[in-house]
């Protein structure tokens, strides 16, 4: 295929214990270490070898937010990303605009497969790429552990609650990504001043005339009730013990 | 009037104990009507399976060659042709809703609220974020269905004893042939299902090997628990992906949870957090887990596990 279209989202780094406001206004976002949301990044590694198996011509990285994103994005290019769009705005994108967003650019690359991840680790929404599926009117395969490209059909398997699922489906598709797709590999130094040079196109949102949706909107955020430190036991007997105590044994 | 269009999961035989879960939830919503689609290929026995179900007011059964296996581009253009005329439609938080839900959302035009834990209002609710770290209070636009799903873990499930009405109905839309299923391998076992058990003991990277994960299962069995993993457990191949319990595996609520050789990184905590009793044994004092666990116990795996199988056989 010409072309693999990858989504990045910049989030919170997933070793960062996030700590909710005072007030309740919001999770605090300000000094925290950001970076590209784990599935994202095996989406990326995923295209990438796609790619290097000779199945793809280009891998085009794709981020919507503020600029601060392109810091993401330049990652993406050190990975190995050919080029890279940043759809530009300051207000977090609610997940049906993210997917009229990446219709918008699928419009325009044609990309012969969407790879995107299941969810994003800020707002674990897990919506985006079934949307985006839905509003192309082409097949989604979520959670993928295993892709194998086969002319114009991929073969996906899925980790669901139950095992692992097989499907099968005609390209162009999104392919959302599973934890143990691949482990995807580091940059190296060089790679980030040769991606220093690779092109990063910045479309401000308003120049798309995206549809409006109605969002949801976030009223307040609190802490979740937290659990309490419990007893410690010195032994199996004093564990049993403290399991007949409670009634469960 | 709230009325409440409830997407059925099952397997074709039974239905999902995550449908009951979500029939509380709605019921939960103010004067709320609920009515549960069944698609299947042939859904008689499930259909009256649902109408069994105590606030359930209307099945709808949606039989359709098409629906012997659940595929989300073939189900979802069905449940919007039916949707017309309810201001909710709600699915499981499960691997089937969470495929499911936002196709449909999308096809609606409207956003999906995921994972709702409690209801505040017919268009009020609260979600967790950050892998649970933080919990939002979120509001639906009026005007339009809102479209969610719902975090099993968080109710109970609604009781039998019900007797709703069965309405079969044709659906007219345009099923698309691009997404085909080609099979689905799944560990079959007689152990208490993880999802729903009252007790659950998971093992963690510490355990080495697929056969010292023997271990976990024969305390399972005295316990008469069903097994969880963590991920790296999981990514070691000591156990299957349908065991990992977390962010990204299951989510559950069981009475009991043995965590044994389990750091208690965030993610796996996620999974976590609704356990009645949370028992830790780690050699490392220093352990995460022992912050949340309610009974810990210090030392080696090894050695612990096998007297403790012993102790409870006896
Ligand atoms: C995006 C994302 C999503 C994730 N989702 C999940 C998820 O859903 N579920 C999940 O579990 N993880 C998830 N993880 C991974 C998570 O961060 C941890 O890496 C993982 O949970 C660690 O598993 P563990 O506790 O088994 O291994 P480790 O952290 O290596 O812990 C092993 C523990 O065993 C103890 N130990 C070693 N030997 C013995 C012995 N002989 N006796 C007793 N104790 C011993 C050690 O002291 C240690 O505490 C996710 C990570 C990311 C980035």
């Amino acid at each position: 295929m010409e072309k693999i279209l990858v989504g990045l989202k910049r989030v919170v780094d997933y070793n960062v214990r996030v700590r909710v406001r005072s007030d309740g206004s919001g999770v605090e976002t300000d000094g925290v270490k950001m970076s590209i949301n784990p599935f994202d990044e095996i989406a990326l590694e995923e295209a990438l070898r796609i790619k290097e198996r000779g199945d793809a011509a280009e891998v085009i990285v794709v981020s919507i937010g503020n600029s601060d994103a392109r810091q993401q994005l330049r990652t993406g290019l050190a990975m190995g990303a050919d080029r890279a769009i940043l759809v530009e705005t300051d207000e977090e994108t609610d997940p049906l605009s993210s997917a009229r967003v990446l219709l918008e650019i699928v419009n325009r690359e044609h990309p012969g497969l969407v790879l995107l991840g299941k969810q994003a680790i800020d707002n674990d929404n897990n919506q985006t790429g079934q949307m985006l599926a839905a509003l192309w009117g082409r097949p989604q395969a979520t959670f993928a552990s295993e892709l194998v490209l086969d002319g114009n059909l991929a073969k996906v398997t899925r980790e669901i609650d139950v095992g692992l699922e097989s499907i099968e489906v005609d390209l162009p598709a999104v392919v959302t990504t599973d934890l143990r797709l691949n482990e995807p590999r580091y940059v190296k130094l060089p790679d980030i001043m040769k991606a220093k040079k690779k092109p990063l196109e910045q479309i401000p949102l308003a120049e798309l005339n995206i549809e409006a949706s109605a969002r949801i909107s976030e009223i307040a955020f609190a802490l979740p009730e937290q659990r309490q430190k419990g007893i410690m036991v010195d032994d199996v007997a004093g564990l049993v013990a403290a399991l007949q105590d409670k009634g469960l044994l | 009037m709230t009325r409440i269009l409830l997407v059925a999961e099952h397997d074709g035989t039974t239905i999902n104990p995550s449908t009951a879960k979500c029939v509380t939830c709605a019921s939960e919503l103010p004067d709320a009507e609920i009515h549960v689609a069944v698609l299947a290929e042939d859904g008689a026995s499930l259909a009256s399976e649902v109408a069994g179900l105590t606030s359930v007011d209307k099945v709808i059964q949606v039989d359709n060659p098409a629906n012997s296996y659940p595929v989300a581009a073939i189900l979802a253009p069905q449940i919007v042709a039916i949707a017309d005329g309810y201001s909710h439609v709600f699915g499981p938080s499960t691997t089937f809703g969470k495929d499911l839900m936002p196709r449909v959302a999308a096809l609606l035009g409207v956003n999906q609220i995921s994972d709702i834990m409690s209801v505040l209002g017919s268009h009020c609710f609260r979600r967790p974020i950050y892998a649970g770290n933080a919990i939002v209070t979120v509001e639906a636009p009026a005007g339009q269905p809102v479209v969610a799903t719902v975090r099993t873990a968080s109710y109970a499930s609604a009781a039998d004893g019900g007797s709703a009405s069965i309405e079969a109905v044709s659906v007219d839309a345009d099923l698309p042939g691009h997404t085909r299923f080609i099979e689905l391998r799944s560990g079959k076992s007689d152990r208490p299902d993880l999802q729903t058990a009252a007790k659950v003991v998971s093992g963690g990277r510490a355990l080495g090997s697929a056969e010292n994960f023997d271990l976990i299962y024969k305390l399972a069995d005295a316990l008469g628990a069903g097994v969880g993993a963590s991920r790296a457990a999981v990514d070691a191949g000591y156990v299957p992906n349908e065991m990992q319990v977390g962010q990204t595996g299951k989510i559950i609520a069981p009475k009991l949870y043995i965590a044994i050789g389990i750091s208690g990184a965030i993610q796996h905590l996620t999974g976590i957090k609704d356990a009645g009793t949370i028992v830790a044994i780690n050699k490392d004092g220093e352990a995460p887990i022992f912050e949340i666990a309610d009974i810990g116990l210090v030392g080696d795996l090894f050695k612990i596990v096998p007297e403790l199988e012993a102790a409870i056989s006896s």
